[in-house]
């Protein structure tokens, strides 16, 4: 399946989670995810399931004023 | 009066230090670090911006910030929509379980002036789902009341443009503004300089929010500093009471008791 990762076309095997995600991506630090405009919150990572054409925001903090 | 007592409260937090710094561009961490060590500020503000996915070991700026010494504010800077930056204040809160935000629901890339319809929703969106919502907004003060009666903790509004550099350009608005406000009022946005924070916490102003002023001065250390100064001088000077302006002379030494004067 294929979902949009920060605005990049992913695939991704059938019934893959949020967690499967990140651990794909190598991504280790602090950072939030937001599924289909909707906040996915940490404990609820390895328990939601993506599905083709679902949309992810992986955001971390930087600096700003 | 005991000067340890001074505090800015805002909802369940409470600080010293008046000045918020901002994190952004700095030309590395390590100068963020100092520069935010010489401000002698408690809060910084930071973004949420998307990770990186094919560079992800680029250090985190959180690696640089000391936790423990300051408390991080996120923004929703780069939002145009209510729902954006409602959507970037919880993921803020998600990152770092921290449940205030610093809303900017902006209106226009040039001016980044804020959209003062879009910043009203979310603030009544976000007062809800139970942020503490510190609002960056213009200097009308109708804008600002109603900013406060839909629940904001902090209302703060622009000295001028984000980053332009001139200072209070409204000073009488950011004074009417603190007339009547029942909550705390944070000048944010425009400062250049550090007669800018002292000329807003002399208005009366709870504190003053910066960024481009330090980061971007020839010596941000420097420059952080100053305002580190400037906030303190300006609160003091706000605090002591000042004496009104005349427009004739009111002479400092006494009248009587001169020498005679030379007769020609």
């Amino acid at each position: 399946m294929q979902v949009t990762v920060n605005g990049e076309p992913r695939d991704l095997p059938d019934g893959a989670t949020v967690a499967d995600l990140l651990c794909q991506l190598g991504l280790t630090g602090p950072l939030a995810v937001e599924l289909n405009r909707q906040l996915c919150s940490k404990p609820r990572h390895a328990d939601t399931i993506l599905k083709n054409g679902d949309q992810l925001e992986i955001v971390t903090i930087v600096g700003g004023g | 009066m005991n000067h340890q007592q001074d505090t800015l409260k805002l909802g369940p937090y409470q600080f010293t230090s008046r000045l918020f710094v901002g994190t952004g561009k700095y030309s590395s961490f390590e100068l963020m670090q100092q520069a935010l060590e010489a401000s002698g500020c408690q809060v910084v503000t930071v973004a949420v911006r998307r990770e990186r996915l094919f560079d992800s070991r680029q250090r985190n700026i959180l690696d640089f910030l000391d936790r423990n010494r300051y408390t991080l504010l996120p923004n929703t800077a780069g939002c145009f929509s209510a729902e954006d930056a409602i959507r970037v204040a919880r993921l803020g809160r998600e990152l770092l379980a921290l449940d205030w935000v610093k809303l900017e629901v902006l209106g226009d890339k040039k001016t980044l002036l804020p959209d003062p319809i879009g910043t009203l929703e979310a603030t009544q969106t976000l007062v809800k789902e139970g942020f503490t919502v510190l609002v960056y907004t213009n200097d009308d003060p109708v804008m600002a009341r109603k900013l406060e009666d839909a629940g904001a903790t902090s209302v703060m509004p622009a000295a001028a443009p984000i980053g332009s550099g001139q200072g209070v350009l409204n000073p009488y608005n950011i004074r009417i503004i603190l007339e009547q406000a029942k909550v705390p009022i944070i000048v944010d946005a425009g400062v250049g300089t550090a007669s800018d924070v002292t000329i807003a916490m002399e208005l009366g102003a709870d504190g003053v929010l910066l960024n481009t002023g330090v980061a971007a001065a020839k010596d941000p250390v420097q420059m952080a500093l100053a305002m580190r100064h400037a906030i303190a001088a300006g609160r003091l000077a706000f605090l002591a009471g000042r004496i009104p302006r005349k427009i004739y002379a009111s002479a400092s030494s006494p009248l009587d008791g001169t020498i005679a004067p030379t007769v020609r």
